[in-house]
């Protein structure tokens, strides 16, 4: 039992920026960011709570928490729309920092709701292969989708980003 | 191709807001939450988490108390809004009008039940160090008592200064020193000058005339009787000797 805290209480600090940009990326906002990343490390502790200690031991955390990301985000959209974004600046911004800080920081907010507007199995297959760098296998894996579908979806959803979508169909 | 792909990455670069890690791990029930609450006895900082209260202290500042408790428990700490429900219920177990739950995890088996028994005495009573370590079934370990009592995380509410000297020293105290200890006994309602005196004399036990008991000074059932209706002990065998029996409630020996 405490040996699980342990480890968890490591995890969360181990991994929360990781987890957190996940969640950023894939719902495009700080609001929605924030409450799917919290729901991913709940979800993680309740599952290690019931795994035996070598199961603990070999987890891979990064692919394992992109895993049940991808899945709080899946259940949420199912249950309501996420909040899309305006592009032009639109989520007053609260940070206090630095001139550049802050419009970087809304560079970064405008990237990310871009990124939510891709519809979503273009959104999770971009955001985990290019953003957070985790190979087609490791992609594919957790996303739950053989190799080949994560490959056309990432290069459909960076196409789209470009703004190529305004030739409407994709074909292929 | 390339250049969104890099553009694309800086999203890679977001950091988790302050406190993120903090709010999660309290959220899990992995680290306490803390607050500081307005008491009768002054500004007092206290940490709870899903299975109870797991620390107060009247520290200075709340980085005093965050170092302590991170030193002393061990689990990360989260500073939160003082929660207006457990307000109402830290001022009612100050009054003694209610029990709180408590977090004992990481203390050991023995302090453990040090403190469980401490629980048990009155608002109002004291007891000695070797009554407790007689009660848990270690009647040798009377400095390791005082030594659990001593660490007690959560003082004012494990009523660690209902535990006394034999001898009427009014002994160390955690939670401000021996002053400090005096002033809660006797807002607590302790006959702290009688108590002394009697030690102070030698005597441990009063025994009531009319019933043929006898008690520890400050024992509830005692304080009903008549100031000349009390006869006073040095000891149990002398106690016995005159034809009382101990008090089947605050156990000044074990009854036979």
């Amino acid at each position: 039992m405490e040996g699980t805290e342990r480890v968890f209480e490591r995890m969360v600090r181990d991994n929360q920026d990781r987890v957190y940009a996940v969640s950023f990326a894939l719902t495009g906002n700080r609001h929605d960011a924030e409450e799917v990343a919290q729901d991913t490390f709940i979800r993680a502790y309740k599952a290690l709570q019931t795994y035996p200690p070598e199961r603990v031991r070999e987890l891979k955390q990064r692919a394992w928490l992109h895993q049940i990301a991808v899945n709080v985000v899946r259940n949420r959209v199912r249950g309501v729309r996420p909040r899309l974004v305006e592009l032009n600046g639109s989520e007053p911004s609260r940070a206090s920092g630095p001139e550049e800080d802050v419009i970087r920081k809304l560079e970064v907010d405008a990237l990310a709701a871009r990124v939510a507007c891709l519809p979503p199995r273009y959104r999770e297959a971009v955001v985990l292969r290019h953003i957070h760098e985790l190979s087609y296998a490791e992609a594919a894996e957790a996303l739950g989708q053989p190799v080949g579908t994560v490959k056309a979806n990432v290069h459909r959803g960076l196409k789209m980003l470009r703004g190529d979508e305004d030739n409407g169909h994709i074909d292929g | 191709m390339a250049t969104l792909t890099v553009e694309v990455k800086r999203l890679a670069d977001v950091k988790a807001p302050a406190g993120f890690a903090e709010r999660v791990l309290a959220q899990a029930g992995v680290a306490d939450s803390y607050a500081v609450f307005d008491t009768v006895l002054g500004q007092v900082y206290v940490a709870w988490n899903r299975l109870g209260v797991s620390a107060a202290m009247r520290s200075k500042s709340a980085a005093e108390f965050e170092v302590w408790f991170r030193k002393d428990i061990g689990r990360p700490l989260v500073r939160v809004a003082p929660p207006a429900e457990l307000a109402a219920k830290i001022e009612d177990q100050l009054e003694g009008k209610r029990r709180l739950r408590f977090d004992l995890r990481g203390l050991t088996p023995f302090s453990q039940a040090v403190l469980h028994k401490t629980m048990e005495i009155r608002r109002g009573e004291v007891r000695p160090y070797g009554w407790v370590a007689r009660e848990i079934g270690h009647p040798a370990a009377v400095r390791a008592v005082g030594t659990a009592l001593a660490n007690n995380p959560i003082p004012y509410f494990i009523p660690c200064h209902r535990v006394v000297r034999s001898d009427g020293v009014i002994g160390n105290y955690g939670g401000g020193g021996p002053e400090a200890k005096k002033n809660i006994l006797s807002l607590e309602g302790v006959q702290l000058a009688r108590l002394q005196r009697l030690a102070q004399s030698g005597y441990r036990y009063e025994g009531i005339k009319s019933t043929k008991i006898f008690c520890f000074p400050t024992c509830y059932h005692g304080r009903r009787a008549r100031e000349e209706n009390f006869v006073f002990f040095h000891d149990e065998a002398e106690a016995r000797g005159a034809g009382y029996r101990p008090c089947k409630d605050c156990r000044p020996a074990v009854a036979s």
